[in-house]
């Protein structure tokens, strides 16, 4: 089928599929005209359920923990997915590239928000349940502070910090715990991923029972998924050296 | 006007479609396919929302106050973080596509056979 | 609906259009960033804070990092 042929096929069906659309929209309630009954009760009761001010890490967490869990193995199933399709097969360690920084402004930017980013990806995950926030989202700030040493120092200083073993053990825990917390309630005579810990007050770091475990072991998997995703795109050598440079 | 964000979303699908169909690179169709799954996600966050609602987060504010659908969008955080993974997956396979048929351009890979 | 709401989902509607349309890989790469910054807007109008810190981290981090790598390596490679 020709480039041509296929634009007109689309052409065709596009018109369809709009039409569809545009007629199944028709049916929808107006924009702010909410209708459904499970948002508005669980915006007036958990908060005191739950004890947590973030009622969206409630749901991610608690109320819909199983969806999350699955989210967090097609994480690591595409990861995994990654690292077998890239990952080449050498007979003897090769030299890892030695790549020195060329820009000052770079390397003075990278030096002073490392430390930075890291604190701002902790606190992001810490606070997940009381603010807008969260495992997920802490969690890539926390792999662009590794990629900071990164882009501010050497390839080489990045692989010292991010070493294989640790950042895949970092992975398994990760997902792995998740699923260790939902057995432990199991273990105690609950449904799978029940409440373990006491409620507390909402509004501090010490409430909302288990949420805060899965919240940790959600940013522990996130951080380390990215990390390793970035540690396979980057570790071909024709991506380090730059071709059109000159050898000294 | 009052079914912008329902037609915004219907049109975003299009687009992406549209350019999938369209492209000649594979880094190209991998990005329209994430524009067409960002559709997804105007269409849930529109459904959920309420005239007048703040966010559903009650940190020093009175319970009972008008919020917005929590649900669907505690199923959009997830998905955001998990699409960029699956984007690098097909990467790596346009990559290793490139190691075999030395092209990038959809349009010129031939079916394997035998 | 506010005349906010209205600005920003217009807004978006031709971001989309210019990632579509958009052939070369490396500017590729920037208007798709730009068009996710405009999500982000729209997503923290249309109150879901939680959301658009999801999609700016993505967006900002980790898609243009694995894209710009998938490209060098395409580039590197001919």
């Amino acid at each position: 089928m020709t480039r041509r042929v296929r634009l007109a096929l689309f052409g065709v069906a596009a018109c369809g599929l709009a039409a569809l659309l545009l007629w199944s929209i028709t049916g929808l309630p107006k924009f702010g005209d909410y209708h459904g009954a499970y948002g508005k009760i669980l915006n007036k009761r958990a908060p005191q359920e739950r004890q947590t001010s973030n009622v969206v890490a409630a749901v991610v967490f608690d109320y819909r923990g199983f969806d999350t869990m699955g989210e967090e193995l097609i994480l690591f199933a595409a990861v995994m997915g990654v690292a077998m399709l890239l990952r080449e097969p050498r007979e003897e360690e090769a030299p890892v590239p030695e790549d020195p920084v060329r820009s000052d402004a770079l390397r003075a930017f990278g030096v002073s928000f490392a430390g930075a980013t890291l604190v701002l990806g902790l606190w992001i995950v810490a606070h997940g349940y009381v603010t807008p926030g969260g495992g997920f989202q802490g969690g890539v700030v926390l792999a662009a502070a590794f990629l900071l040493v990164w882009l501010a120092g050497s390839y080489r200083a990045y692989r010292g910090l991010a070493r294989a073993p640790f950042v895949e053990l970092a992975e398994g825990s990760g997902a792995g715990g998740y699923v260790v917390i939902g057995l432990c309630a199991l273990l105690i005579g609950d449904a799978f991923l029940h409440n373990l810990l006491p409620y507390g007050v909402a509004g501090k770091l010490s409430s909302g029972g288990s949420i805060p475990l899965l919240n940790w072991a959600s940013g522990l998997e996130v951080t380390a998924a990215f990390v390793l995703l970035f540690n396979e795109f980057l570790s071909e050598r024709a991506v380090l050296i730059d071709p059109t440079r000159r050898p000294s | 006007m009052s079914y912008l964000p329902f037609v915004l979303a219907a049109w975003i699908f299009l687009v992406g479609i549209f350019g999938i169909v369209r492209s000649r690179h594979f880094i190209h169709l991998v990005v329209c396919l994430s524009l067409t799954q960002s559709s997804t996600y105007v269409l849930l966050l529109s459904i959920g929302y309420v005239k007048h609602g703040g966010a559903p987060i009650f940190k020093d504010v009175p319970l009972g106050t008008k919020a917005v659908d929590p649900v669907v969008q505690a199923l959009t955080l997830t998905d955001i973080v998990v699409s960029v993974t699956v984007a690098a997956l097909l990467l790596a396979l346009a990559i290793q596509a490139k190691k075999h048929a030395k092209t990038m351009n959809p349009d010129e890979l031939r079916p394997v056979r035998g | 609906m506010v005349p906010l709401q209205a600005t920003i989902m217009i807004l978006v509607a031709l971001g989309a259009l210019a990632v579509a349309l958009t052939s070369d890989l490396v500017r590729l790469v920037i208007v798709s960033s730009a068009y996710t910054l405009l999500l982000v807007v729209l997503f923290v109008v249309l109150q879901a804070p939680d959301v658009a810190l999801s999609m700016l981290v993505v967006g900002t981090i980790g898609y243009p990092l694995v894209l710009f790598v998938a490209i060098r390596r395409d580039r590197a490679d001919d």
